[in-house]
Order: structure tokens, then C-alpha cells, then sequence
């Protein structure tokens, strides 16, 4: 029989200090956040070591961005995933918030199984005809004051699956947005990034272009 | 049987009304619809694995051109079986036998409107009832994709197909937003009380419609989607999809680039097995052990990251080659980081298979028997778990794996236990396939022209999930006519309801994670 909890202490504490401390590990973020084919460049300036994101801002607030959730939020947020046609990839960086490398629970942010006790919902994908029901009724039974996160291009303005007959074309076409994590996939650090700002435990700067 | 010549008359005799004729990667066989199921059947007889179907419009006729791919897994033989069928003729179903093709005709009949006789599901699968009304034919030639279609579905008046009668029976649902951090699907378990008896798989929740979208694309855009449907498995499709552009226009990619496309699928398939070992550690409450799997996901993703410029290998295969040369100093980093990880899952491996209360959880839990496996044609891990060593690495080598064949490892009980062996085997094979690859890397270019050229090829990569086949056309003008994916779960999530029937409820979960299987990916 294996001591798993031995183990996990003789490991010792494995999660980044981010963003109390700039210690964003090589990897952690990726150079070509959109995915697209790169020319090497941004590869060349990694080998030198110099690409520490430091505290970069991977979140933005719509034009009709209510604004963070009420103070008294602030450091205990509940938070409902809905995967409206996300890829894997993005549902992988998802899965991957809670893990020991960020654990987002030292933040005071939880998942939960329920809309109705959720003041966050996190909505990856472009909004496909079939989810276009199910994320309302989610979004509906959501007791306010309540906070929309987009993560990940697609969710933003469909990205490459754009509007179509399958896609609604971003979640913002179906229920109001509040904050967007750009990014094919975000990595999970931009996905805390956008739930900090929802909470209000961090400013993010508007968005240029809001869809 | 060696020789193609021998093939070909084998073929012959067992349709001799039928013209056969040598299409280069594959044997053409020109057949009358109603001599489909007893030549399917000898196909079958004699090993031949489903591939996929593929359906074309015909423009010329109005009508349709559908082609059954086989393989034959030892001798790397591909047959297609072309039938023309007129605007409303009804075909004859083959999946009666084996299961393989069932979903593939499902889908036929629900995106084309091609009516299937003999088929005992069909309807309300791709497009479903209470969404869309039932005349929608997206995939048809006329079907404008812009364009949200209007009419509504029969929405709450529909009713899953009840199979189980008894009293106090329930269908109880699961999804399609549920639990955590769960894909978006809807399962309807069929229980008297304790037991599932049956589960109704109900898919498709993330259909967006890739195959349709990617009609009139460049090939450019093609990469993208191809990247993107997916995600968790974007480097092995979008090989797929880049091989198919680089039978079309014959070229010739590189070796360096072959090795290196290799290196990156084993890496990723690394990466995706322990995403899988990770969740089926989390789904039978394993928390310690969930952790220490997602660390090593992050470190496979970090080094991936710090290689490549990216998480998940986007934006590295273009047609012809790769984008660009990562360089020495990052593939020597790469190596040492996958040595270094093998280390970790050896570790994780040996604390896995000592934890008693865990083994409890997962063995002879959601067995495949081998018989089953092999009436859906199930592929991938979940086949090797089962008993069935079908890997196209092997059956149909590409890349560097025609020099490089990898071990496939087999497990016989099909349980959730002979799964988790198989997951830790492959990273295995993985881990020391890299390293002979990176060890004996050839020099020169890392890719070569590439341009585009008009037609059709069929091409194939084994995704971490399982063997999946990518036909692409290309019109005139180098736009896309035709893309057909047919993902590894459109076989594995088939079975997937046989590997339930007589397991507790709170088995659902541990059930799924052990499959290993993206919705994402199959859904398109």
C-alpha cells in the first residue's frame, strides 16, 4: 500500500507564487497564445532566456462589463464551468486550474456542480446550436449579482469556427459577457487571471476591440 | 497474399460482377449497393478492419458517391468500396454484423439524408430532435452554413428511447453541463433502482460543424480547424490533414521533418495518457494521486510550451514539413525533460499499481470483453486493453514509424485495470521512441515546397484516443471540396454503453475517465 499523503509531504509545496511573486516558469505561458505558425522569432527569444511574462495582462473588460462582483465576494467566489463547444485543449487548461502547479483555491475561488450556487460562470466555446439552451438555462438560474467569463478565442467571437448555422459565434451572442481570457487555449494561469478580475481582486484594463 | 497483383484477383473473385481496379494507396472496387453486406462480410471474414466512410456529392447527378474504406492489418492493404447512389435511393446497411460502421451510416443518414435499410437506429444523432426540425441536411451541396437555421426542433416534447421496462424504472440523465469540468454530453442511464442497465449516449452536444465550415477553405484555414476541433489531440490530425495535402500534391516531405512530426506525436500522446491517468485518479477520489499525475501533465505541457512556442503543438505542421526548426539546444532540453519525466511516471506507475483501495476501484470495472471490442471495431488503447492490437503505426505505417515501429502493448481482461497498464505502457513506448528518434536525428531541411494541387487522398495518423483516417478533396482552385474526419471516438464511445451495462452508479465516472476519450474530438 502506498503512503500517498507521505509522499505528497516529502514533495513538498509545489505551486507557484505567482502573482504575489514574479515566478512564472519557462513553458507556463505560451509564446504564440493564438497558436498560429509562428517563424521561429519568438522561439529564438525564448532561448535566451529573456521571456518572463512578468505580470502581463491576459484579461480585459468588455464595453458592457459590469465590473468585478460586489467587495464582499472577494475572496470567496464560486465559480460553474460550461463547456458551450469547447476543444480539449482548452478544457484540458481548465481541468488544470485547480492542480497543485496553481491550485486557485489559495485565491478563495471554488468550482461548483451547480449554476444556482455560482457567482462566476466560466464559458469556453463558441456557443454551438445545442448548448445555446442549456448555457441560458445555466446563465438564468444563476442567483445575482452574477459575472460572465469568456476563455479562449473561440468564446470571444467563435474564432476559427466563426458564426454559422452549428456556431453562434462567440458567447456574447447569447448571454452578456462581463470579462474575456484571449487565447487558443488560454493557459491556466490567464483562466485564474480572469477569474481574479471577476472577484475584484485585480484591475484589468478594458479591451480594445470588444466584440 | 504479398503481392497486389494477387489482391486485386482475390478481390475479384469475390465480386466478379464487380470492376476492380489499382488506385495507388488503395484498391477501388466499383460495386452494385446490393452487393454491399455480403462483400463487407468477406471482407470481415477475412480481418479487414473498418476505416470510414465517406459520402460526396455528385454534382454531375444530383446523387451521391459513398466510399467504404477497409484495411487489412497485416498486410497493409487499403479497399474502398464505391457505390453511386441516386438523389433518394435507399442502401443497404452493413453494419449489421460488426458495429463498426453503424455510427458512420447514423451520421450518413442525418447530414446527408441517405436512408440506410436495415439499420435498427436512426435519426435524432448529429442534429438533434429538439434543436433542429427533421429536414435539415447540412452536408448537402444547397445547405447555406452562414445561415442560422430558424425552424425549431420539437424541443421539450422529446423523449429519449426507453429500452428497459419494469416497474419503477428510471431514466436518470447526466448532462450535458455536469459535475466539474466535464465536456458537454448527455448520458441517460436506464436503472431499476441500483444497477445501470443501459446507457443512451447522447453526443453531439459540440457539433460545430467542421466538416461543413471547411467546405471552400483554403488549405491554410484547413490547418487551423484542423488544429482546433480537437485541441487535446490537434498534432495528430492536423499530420493527418497535412499528409492528405502532401499525397495530393506528391511531395516528398523531409526526413528531419518526418523524425520530428513523430517526436511531437509520441509527445503529445504522452501528455494525453496522463491527462487520462490523472482523471481516472480523480474519478475514484484519489486525490494525492490525481495531483502528482497533473503535475507531470503540466511539466509535459511546459516542456512542450518552452519547445515549441506552445501548449498544444498548434501552429508546428505545415504541409511539407514543419514550421520551423526548433534548433538543437531545445530538442536537447526536450530530451532530457522526457527522460526526466519517464522517471516521474515510473514512480506514479509503481505507487498506482500498490494502492489496493484503488485497484478495488477500477478492477473488473467496465469490462470490454475482447468479442465486444471487436464488433464495434473499437480502436485505440481501449482496443489494446482488450485484446485487440490494432495500431495504424503498425497496420499502416507513416512518418518514421515504417523504420521505427513502436511496441503496442496488449492486455487481456478489458477492465479498467488492464486500461490503466496499457496508458503507463504506451507513455513507455513513447518515452523510449523519442529517444531513439532524437538520438539518430537526421540533418538537412525541415520542410519542402509543398504547392497546391487539385484532388483527393485518404491519410491516417493513430491519435492518443486511437486510429483516425482524414480524407480530404481539393478543388481547382486549391480550396477545400471535401474533408472527412473520422475521429477515434466514433468507434470507443459506440461501445462505450457495453462497457456500463451492470455497473453501480457511482462506477459512471470511473467507467468514462478509464476510456480516456475527448467529445470534442468526435463531436467535430
Amino acid at each position: 500500500m502506498a503512503n500517498w499523503t507521505l509522499a505528497s509531504l516529502v514533495r513538498g509545496i509545489r505551486t507557484t507564487r505567482w502573482p504575489r511573486r514574479d515566478d512564472i516558469p519557462p513553458g507556463a505561458v505560451p509564446l504564440r497564445l493564438d497558436g498560429r505558425a509562428g517563424d521561429g522569432r519568438e522561439y529564438k527569444r525564448l532561448e535566451d532566456g529573456a521571456a518572463s511574462p512578468g505580470n502581463a495582462v491576459w484579461t480585459f473588460r468588455t464595453a458592457h462589463s459590469q465590473g468585478p462582483l460586489p467587495r464582499r465576494f472577494r475572496h470567496s467566489v464560486h465559480v460553474r464551468f460550461v463547456d458551450a463547444g469547447a476543444d480539449g485543449a482548452c478544457i484540458s487548461e481548465v481541468r488544470l486550474i485547480d492542480a497543485p502547479p496553481y491550485n486557485m483555491h489559495r485565491f478563495g475561488i471554488f468550482i461548483t456542480a451547480s449554476p444556482r450556487e455560482a457567482d462566476v460562470l466560466l464559458v469556453a466555446g463558441p456557443v454551438t446550436e445545442a448548448m445555446r439552451g442549456a448555457l441560458l438555462k445555466a446563465y438564468d438560474a444563476m442567483a445575482t449579482p452574477r459575472r460572465v467569463v469568456a476563455i479562449g478565442d473561440e468564446a470571444i467571437n467563435g474564432g476559427v469556427f466563426g458564426k454559422s448555422f452549428a456556431s453562434a459565434g462567440g458567447v456574447h451572442e447569447v448571454i452578456p459577457v462581463d470579462f474575456i481570457v484571449p487565447g487558443c487555449p488560454p493557459p491556466p494561469l490567464a483562466i485564474i487571471q480572469g477569474l481574479l478580475a471577476a472577484a475584484g481582486q485585480i484591475d484589468v484594463p478594458q479591451a480594445e476591440m470588444t466584440p | 497474399m504479398s503481392d497486389r497483383q494477387e489482391w486485386l484477383q482475390w478481390l475479384h473473385g469475390l465480386a466478379p460482377e464487380a470492376t476492380v481496379e489499382d488506385a495507388g494507396d488503395w484498391i477501388e472496387v466499383l460495386l452494385a449497393a446490393g452487393a454491399l453486406p455480403t462483400f463487407t462480410a468477406a471482407l470481415e471474414e477475412n480481418h479487414y478492419e473498418f476505416a470510414t466512410l465517406v459520402v460526396e456529392s455528385d454534382t454531375a447527378s444530383d446523387g451521391f458517391v459513398l466510399r467504404y474504406f477497409f484495411y487489412d492489418p497485416n498486410d497493409g492493404v487499403i479497399v474502398a468500396i464505391r457505390i453511386a447512389a441516386a438523389p433518394d435511393e435507399r442502401l443497404p446497411s452493413i453494419s449489421q454484423r460488426g458495429h463498426a460502421a453503424a455510427w458512420h451510416e447514423r451520421e450518413a443518414e442525418d447530414l446527408f439524408g441517405i436512408p440506410f435499410e436495415g439499420h435498427p437506429f436512426l435519426g435524432d444523432y448529429v442534429l438533434h430532435d429538439s434543436v433542429w426540425p427533421e429536414d435539415v441536411r447540412p452536408m448537402r451541396p444547397e445547405f447555406d452554413p452562414r445561415e442560422r437555421v430558424t425552424t425549431p426542433g420539437i424541443g421539450v416534447n422529446w423523449r429519449p428511447r426507453r429500452i428497459l421496462h419494469q416497474e419503477g424504472a428510471i431514466i436518470f440523465p447526466v448532462g450535458p453541463i455536469w459535475a466539474d469540468y466535464n465536456e458537454s454530453a448527455l448520458f441517460l442511464l436506464e436503472t431499476p433502482g441500483e444497477q445501470i442497465y443501459e446507457c443512451h449516449s447522447r453526443l453531439f452536444y459540440k457539433y460545430r460543424a467542421v466538416e461543413k465550415i471547411a467546405e471552400n477553405q483554403t488549405r491554410e484555414q484547413g490547418i487551423l480547424l484542423a488544429e482546433r476541433f480537437s485541441g487535446s489531440s490537434a498534432f495528430a490530425h492536423v499530420w493527418a490533414y497535412c499528409q492528405a495535402l502532401e499525397k495530393i500534391g506528391g511531395c516528398d516531405v523531409p526526413p528531419r521533418a518526418q523524425a520530428l512530426r513523430t517526436v511531437f506525436a509520441e509527445l503529445e500522446r504522452i501528455r494525453y495518457h496522463a491527462a487520462t491517468i490523472a482523471a481516472l485518479a480523480s474519478s475514484t477520489s484519489l486525490a494525492v494521486g490525481k495531483s502528482m499525475s497533473q503535475e507531470v501533465e503540466e511539466r509535459m505541457l511546459r516542456l512542450t510550451g518552452q519547445v515549441c512556442g506552445h501548449r498544444y503543438l498548434f501552429g508546428l505542421c505545415v504541409p511539407g514539413g514543419l514550421a520551423w526548426d526548433p534548433g538543437a539546444a531545445a530538442l536537447a532540453t526536450l530530451r532530457a525533460g522526457v527522460a526526466d519525466a519517464a522517471k516521474e511516471f515510473a514512480r506514479l506507475e509503481r505507487r498506482f499499481v500498490r494502492t489496493s483501495s484503488y485497484l478495488d476501484r477500477i478492477e473488473e470495472m467496465g469490462t470490454l470483453p475482447t468479442e465486444v471490442a471487436d464488433l464495434y471495431g473499437v480502436v485505440g488503447p481501449v482496443a489494446r486493453a482488450s485484446g485487440r492490437t490494432v495500431d495504424l503505426r503498425r497496420s499502416l505505417p507513416y512518418g518514421s514509424y515504417a523504420d521505427h515501429r513502436p511496441d503496442v502493448p496488449r492486455e487481456l481482461e478489458g477492465d479498467g485495470y488492464a486500461r490503466l497498464r496499457v496508458y503507463f505502457a504506451e507513455i513507455r513506448a513513447s518515452v523510449a521512441l523519442i529517444e531513439v528518434l532524437l538520438a539518430n536525428l537526421p540533418g538537412g531541411a525541415i520542410a519542402a515546397e509543398c504547392p497546391p494541387a487539385p484532388g483527393a487522398a485518404l491519410a491516417w495518423t493513430e491519435a492518443p484516443a486511437g486510429g483516425t483516417f482524414h480524407w480530404l478533396r481539393i478543388d481547382d482552385t486549391g480550396r477545400i471540396r471535401r474533408w472527412r474526419i473520422a475521429p477515434p471516438g466514433f468507434r470507443n464511445w459506440h461501445a462505450f454503453h457495453r462497457a456500463l451495462e451492470g455497473a453501480a452508479f457511482q462506477d459512471f465516472h470511473i467507467i468514462m475517465a478509464s476510456f480516456g476519450l475527448s467529445i470534442a474530438e468526435s463531436d467535430r
